[in-house]
């Protein structure tokens, strides 16, 4: 058993066989595994807002779906991983408290999963699969060896997607 | 106005803040107190700047079960409050409240009547927190209806700390724990205004 490698909030990491990473406790806030099937090279991202250019704020980029997903593609080739070959999974973007206002605040969930899908997209990085969305919080861990990513929630079985 | 720059606030705007959230905090935990019927104690107030990747770790570890309350924030001050109570406080507030009784056990959830039990406390306290905070600054607060939500506590301090995203690298939070030890009600106020409102209610005391 390797060990298990934890990223926190707007924070990224890499991680390779045997080890597993983790992010505790998605909220509105979205966990993008991207890995390298063939290498078993992964990284993963807890992104918490959906684009950079609209916060003036912008140092920490792990914290923007789009400077966090550019950055981590960057680590990943420098860490060995083919670019041609890279795929994703992304979980989270959930609506924690049901707002019924229009304000921006509503639905920052989605917009963070449309940002993380639209970015994949602009890097062809193909989304393999995704648990998004809905009002409840998850934790996340990746298993490079298997390609396997656990999804865990308060009161419901485990998920592997 | 006074200038507000969250990375380089000072000891005298730190202490004004504490200050604020002990006020605010004294009151709710007096209504709380009140509306239980038990003595329950309230720490000294801490105000914070924290890091997003620590501030899961803010309730006993981001996959803790909590309950959260949240109220937005209008008028003069905008922003955020919240109320946080572990899981087993929360039960033992219901047990109080409704004649030792509560239908959730470590695993089960709240009924309907216990949720909206929880939800009125969460909106009585706040109310009581924010209005002797507006009553302090002279400035208006009105409150959202209150938003509830039980899960990580990872989960539900995203909610604030995404806020918190849009304008800083950090969270800044006045935090008040309280507590009760024969029962155990133990739990946060945080009180999240807007950058902006950080300079009201700093102005508004003359600094």
């Amino acid at each position: 058993m390797g060990t298990m490698i934890k990223v926190g909030m707007a924070d990224m990491n890499i991680c390779l066989p045997p080890d597993s990473i983790t992010t505790l406790g998605l909220g509105s806030c979205v966990g993008v595994v991207i890995y390298d099937p063939a290498k078993k090279i992964s990284g993963m991202v807890h992104v918490m807002l959906p684009d950079s250019t609209k916060i003036k704020n912008n140092e920490n980029i792990a914290k923007f779906a789009d400077t966090g997903i550019d950055e981590l593609v960057r680590r990943m080739i420098k860490a060995g991983a083919s670019r041609a070959g890279l795929v994703a999974k992304i979980a989270g973007g959930a609506q924690m408290f049901a707002f019924n206002s229009n304000s921006e605040m509503l639905n920052v969930g989605g917009r963070n999963v449309e940002a993380t899908k639209a970015k994949l997209s602009a890097l062809r990085i193909r989304l393999l699969a995704e648990d998004t969305g809905l009002n409840y919080g998850r934790t996340i861990e990746f298993y490079p060896e298997t390609g396997n990513l656990l999804i865990k929630s308060v009161g419901k079985p485990i998920k592997t997607i | 106005m006074a200038e507000v720059k969250l990375e380089q606030m000072d000891n005298m705007q730190f202490d004004v803040l504490k200050e604020i959230g002990n006020i605010g905090a004294g009151n709710a935990t007096t209504a709380l107190s009140q509306m239980l019927a038990v003595k329950i104690d309230m720490k000294v107030p801490k105000v914070d700047l924290l890091e997003f990747k620590d501030m899961g770790d803010l309730m006993g570890g981001a996959e803790n079960i909590v309950v959260g309350i949240l109220l937005t924030l209008q008028g003069d001050i905008e922003g955020m409050m919240m109320f946080l109570l572990e899981k087993s406080s929360a039960q033992n507030i219901v047990r109080m409240l409704m004649g030792g009784m509560c239908s959730s056990d470590e695993e089960g959830s709240f009924s309907e009547m216990e949720l909206s039990a929880l939800q009125e406390i969460g909106n009585i306290i706040a109310g009581a927190y924010l209005s002797s905070l507006s009553t302090l600054t002279n400035l208006t607060i009105t409150s959202s209806i209150p938003h509830m939500a039980i899960d990580m506590a990872g989960a539900i301090l995203s909610v604030p700390a995404i806020e918190f995203g849009k304008i800083s690298d950090r969270a800044l939070l006045i935090e008040t724990e309280f507590g009760e030890q024969e029962t155990e009600v133990n739990g946060y106020f945080i009180l999240i205004p807007t950058l902006d409102s950080y300079s009201q209610i700093l102005t508004s005391l003359g600094l």
